[in-house]
């Protein structure tokens, strides 16, 4: 018997690295912002999404939205009242989304073409941990937390928290009866992802949608 | 959670790599992963057995090098390594340090393989 090392230095996620790339040429050349919003499940990212497809409709901006589940379309039924048009992606136990999922629902999405979006938005499966490796092209990652979850919640993790581009606070509007300390929240997202954009928000009231719109229309335009 | 998808990742990439060597058996398969890779090792151990199951790299151990986190300074102009993933600041000067080069790795270094010599039979094929 003989051993031999054999020298790889490849990506584990290769495959989806490489379908991701595929897809951020893709948008980048139909002129669209793709984000992908990662966060516990119960953070209120349907609600965030809803106002914010509302909102962008309002100001005549083309926006549509893959949302990610383990099972139900419930999520896509809540958002399509935006009137945007959503498209559901069960993955039925897998605990996130990848790039062939998204690859393969915008295929055959009926009346939704690249081109005429504005924004896509994908919503991936309520979890902190196992969206943070998987690339799906899009160009931010947002990651939201809410005033009921504990302003350790990036401390607890950190791989996810410092792979986003952007942290969005949602449910505001209850942040005194929850005790939410608004300055340590910021300081640990700050301490795990230092100077990323923070938004703090209430799908509710609307507080601070405006400062996230602004936001998503200067990262829309062409550079 | 996602150690599985992960794990079956590996074998599908590493059964490929090993097919460039006809009769070779795997019997080490090496990881770098980085500490904000969000990979727990003892469950991708875990999920490697069941994975590798029944697969030609039934058998095969997996070697996990965990890698700390360096982060670049822009004030002190240096790469540092940081303890833990609770901070990323600068342990020279304490600045606060976005600039990440090390801890997303998530790659197979190298694998291992045993090969039968030249003259003798192949001894793999029983068990393929």
């Amino acid at each position: 018997m003989t051993t031999r090392i054999v020298e790889l230095r490849r990506g584990i996620l290769k495959k989806n690295d490489e379908l991701a790339a595929g897809l951020r040429n893709r948008f980048t050349s139909a002129g669209v912002l793709v984000l992908n919003l990662v966060s516990s499940p119960g953070t209120g990212k349907t609600a965030f999404l809803e106002r914010t497809l509302r909102e962008l409709r309002a100001r005549g901006a083309k926006a549509a939205a893959l949302v990610g589940d383990l099972e139900t379309d419930n999520d896509a039924r809540r958002l399509a009242a935006s009137g945007a048009p959503v498209r559901q992606i069960n993955t039925h136990g897998i605990c996130h989304l990848d790039a062939e999922m998204i690859a393969r629902h915008l295929e055959g999405w009926e009346g939704v073409s690249l081109e005429g979006l504005n924004y896509l938005f994908i919503e991936n499966v309520g979890n902190l941990v196992c969206p943070s490796s998987y690339d799906l092209g899009e160009r931010i990652r947002v990651v939201l937390l809410s005033v009921t979850e504990g302003e350790d919640k990036p401390l607890k993790y950190p791989g996810l928290f410092n792979s986003a581009d952007a942290a969005v606070i949602t449910k505001i509007d209850i942040a005194e009866p929850c005790g939410f300390d608004r300055e340590l929240a910021l300081h640990n997202i700050n301490e795990i992802r230092p100077g990323i954009r923070i938004f703090e928000t209430s799908a509710k009231t609307g507080a601070g949608m405006d400062a996230w719109l602004d936001y998503l229309a200067e990262q829309a335009r062409p550079s | 959670m996602h150690e599985l998808s992960i794990a079956a990742s590996i074998v599908e990439s590493v059964t490929e790599s090993a097919s460039a060597y006809p009769g070779a058996r795997v019997k080490e398969v090496r990881l770098r992963v980085g500490a904000l890779a969000s990979i727990v090792e003892d469950s991708l151990q875990f999920c490697w057995g069941l994975a590798t199951e029944g697969s030609p790299l039934a058998g095969a151990t997996l070697a996990i090098n965990m890698l700390p986190v360096i982060v670049h300074c822009d004030a002190c102009g240096v790469d540092t390594e940081i303890a833990g993933v609770q901070s990323f600041r600068c342990p020279r000067c304490g600045e606060l340090a976005a600039d990440l080069r090390q801890g997303r790795e998530l790659e197979i270094e190298s694998i291992e393989l045993e090969e039968p010599d030249a003259a003798l039979p192949d001894p793999v094929e029983e068990q393929v």
